[in-house]
């Protein structure tokens, strides 16, 4: 299968004036399409800053990115922007929800900027709200929501997009187990339909339910391994998406 | 992104803080209000006075000749002979004035006497509200008659009518054959204040066979400016003096006076216009703590795809709605407070339609100039940095 994502001797130099701090000092990967990979290590190996580059929040300092073939590190502010538009899912730990928006409308959100006609819009909002089970939760606020539903809301919102990569960084790590259970189930059903997907975890068991586990430490890459079958965790009878 | 989805979005954010939305808007509010009312009662004021004026008679010109100058004119040869000279005018009567007091019972009241002709109540485009004016007998015989104004009525009289009782003025008894019509408005207080008798009969009483001034009508008010100047050179020649007499027509003070009215209104209104300045000041700085505080927000919008310009549309709405929805409630209290002020002084004309539409564009230009720098800081700020506050 065709590589969404490939990088080459991808860099990240932080300067703060004197100081250099290379957050990535040239990784080089690809990841096919459909598969859920996650990327592990410990605190201040990058995995943050990677994710941002691969979600074209950030350019690389050095190196190429690759996303679906086309090479997205040297284009213009507002063409990353309809690159993240379009092609990104993006998952964060915190949820990032707008709160002065229902949870329909911060899913509807992506496409507004897509300048997408409101009823077509909305339908697409509600679809992906049913899919991760919200479906009456569409017209109550952030803050009436508990925290894992909040996080299904903005899967729901990098769903909605139809992109060709979901990025989640650490989207269980503000959650209960059991919450996260929810979220997690909601990725591999993603994962079951045939979507890219990256978590950045620092849960073992979470990484355990993945295709592939990426370790970084101090900006490079130490391990890339496939998750043997006998060895993945599994959440039993998982639905397509 | 469409401009109407930013209003949309814009108002749900405003909606957040209804209270903080609302005391932004104060400015403006206040800002507008002031900037209409303010020029509404300066145009309401500068029309009372014209058409006041025009009421007088635009043909009327009053000589005041300069005891300065050593100009000294008296009835009823210099009427006369001014009338003579200057062809330009049809008609001039003299004004013999003094400060008298006057008597009804027990009733006293200080006032102005003016000795005066028939010709004088049309040249001054007076009226009679009761009785008859000052005849040409009346001045041959020296009749000890009166017609007073409303003022000195209502002083002396009350609510009665003084038409055909006897008042004292300076002790000599004059019987008052009629009342004058008021001048109307504030322009008239000193019209209506007033006591006229036969110049003859003023002259027993004050004293004197001099003049203050006489008036004079100009047979148009083409040939008025004609007129003055005419007089200003017979004075002159007469009297062997630069400036023998003050000569000013109606126009004269017509334009002089509205000129006056409007730099008052231009002066009222740049004050005010001060104050919506301030207004938009203080949108601009509820627009940068919104942004400061809003970071997070803006970084997530632009990590889902928001352009720079939908951000900046977006806030730049955001102080456009407070600024316009400012300027509407001001427009609306600043036109009331027009209103309640233009009928409480009896004056006529409502609210100025070009203030409304003047302080409405420019609160706009308000909300949009002073919002653009929030707004510039809002568009630019990168994405990671701004997710990563709060
Ligand atoms: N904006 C920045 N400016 C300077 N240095 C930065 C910046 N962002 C990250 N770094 C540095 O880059 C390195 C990698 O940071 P990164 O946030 O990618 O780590 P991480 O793997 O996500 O850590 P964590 O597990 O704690 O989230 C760290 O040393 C960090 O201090
Ligand atoms: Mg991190």
């Amino acid at each position: 299968m065709a590589d969404v994502i490939r990088v080459e001797s991808l860099k990240r130099i932080y300067r703060m004036g004197d100081v250099e701090v290379a957050a990535l000092q040239g990784l080089d990967f690809a990841i096919p399409e459909g598969q859920m990979v996650a990327i592990m290590g410990p605190s201040g190996s990058g995995k943050s800053t990677l994710l941002n580059l691969l979600g074209c929040l950030d350019r690389p300092s050095a190196g190429r990115y690759f996303l679906g073939g086309e090479e997205v590190g040297r284009k213009s502010d507002d063409a990353l922007a309809d690159v993240r538009n379009r092609r990104i899912g993006f998952v964060f730990q915190n949820y990032n929800l707008l709160p002065q928006l229902t949870a329909l409308e911060n899913v509807e959100l992506p496409l507004v900027y897509r300048g997408l006609g409101r009823t077509q819009r909305r339908k697409r909002a509600e679809d992906a709200l049913a899919a991760v089970g919200l479906a009456e939760r569409r017209h109550h606020r952030p803050l009436e929501l508990s925290g894992g539903q909040q996080q299904r809301v903005s899967v729901a919102r990098a769903l909605a997009g139809e992109p060709d990569v979901i990025l989640a960084d650490e989207p269980t790590g503000n959650l209960d187990s059991t919450s996260g259970e929810e979220v997690l189930r909601l990725f591999l059903a993603l994962h079951k339909s045939g979507r890219t997907i990256v978590i950045v975890t620092h849960d073992e068991d979470v990484a355990l339910h993945t295709e592939r586990i990426v370790r970084l430490r101090d900006g490079r890459v130490v391990a890339d391994d496939p998750v043997p079958a006998s060895s993945r965790h599994t959440l039993g009878e998982v639905q397509e998406l | 992104m469409m401009i109407l989805e930013s209003m949309r979005m814009a108002w749900r954010s405003l909606m957040m803080g209804k209270l903080r939305a609302f005391l932004t808007m104060l400015g403006i509010i206040i800002g507008v209000g002031a900037v209409i009312a303010l020029i509404s009662i300066g145009q309401a004021a500068t029309g009372s006075v014209t058409s006041q004026i025009q009421a007088l008679g635009s043909n009327l010109i009053t000589v005041t000749p300069m005891r300065s100058a050593g100009a000294v004119l008296y009835y009823p040869q210099d009427v006369a002979w001014l009338k003579q000279v200057v062809p330009q005018i049809s008609a001039d009567a003299p004004l013999m004035t003094g400060q008298v007091t006057s008597d009804y019972g027990s009733q006293s009241y200080a006032t102005t006497l003016m000795g005066t002709s028939p010709a004088s109540l049309q040249i001054q485009g007076r009226k009679l509200a009761a009785g008859r004016y000052i005849i040409a007998s009346d001045v041959t015989y020296r009749r000890a008659v009166a017609v007073i104004g409303p003022t000195v009525e209502q002083q002396l009289f009350g609510v009665t009518s003084g038409l055909g009782k006897t008042i004292y003025v300076n002790g000599t008894p004059l019987a008052v054959i009629g009342v004058l019509q008021s001048a109307g408005g504030s322009f008239g207080a000193n019209a209506d204040d007033v006591i006229l008798t036969p110049v003859t009969t003023a002259e027993e009483i004050l004293g004197t066979n001099q003049v203050s001034s006489i008036i004079a009508e100009a047979r148009s008010s083409d040939i008025a400016p004609l007129a003055v100047a005419q007089i200003e050179a017979v004075m002159d020649a007469r009297f062997a003096s630069q400036n023998a007499a003050v000569v000013v027509s109606q126009d004269q003070i017509l334009s002089a006076l509205s000129t006056i009215t409007n730099t008052l209104t231009l002066m009222l209104g740049g004050i005010a216009g001060i104050s919506l300045l301030v207004g938009g000041i203080g949108i601009m700085n509820i627009m940068l703590v919104t942004v400061a505080e809003r970071t997070r927000e803006i970084g997530l919008r632009k990590a889902i795809g928001a352009r720079r310009g939908a951000i900046l549309t977006q806030f730049l709405v955001e102080s456009g709605i407070l600024s316009l929805v400012g300027g509407a409630i001001g427009a609306l209290l600043g036109g009331l407070g027009a209103t309640i002020m233009a009928r409480a002084l009896g004056w006529s004309g409502g609210v100025a339609t070009n203030s409304i539409v003047l302080a409405l564009g420019f609160s706009l230009v308000v909300g949009i100039v002073f919002g653009m720098w929030p707004a510039m800081r809002a568009s630019r700020l990168d994405p990671i940095e701004a997710l990563r506050q709060g």
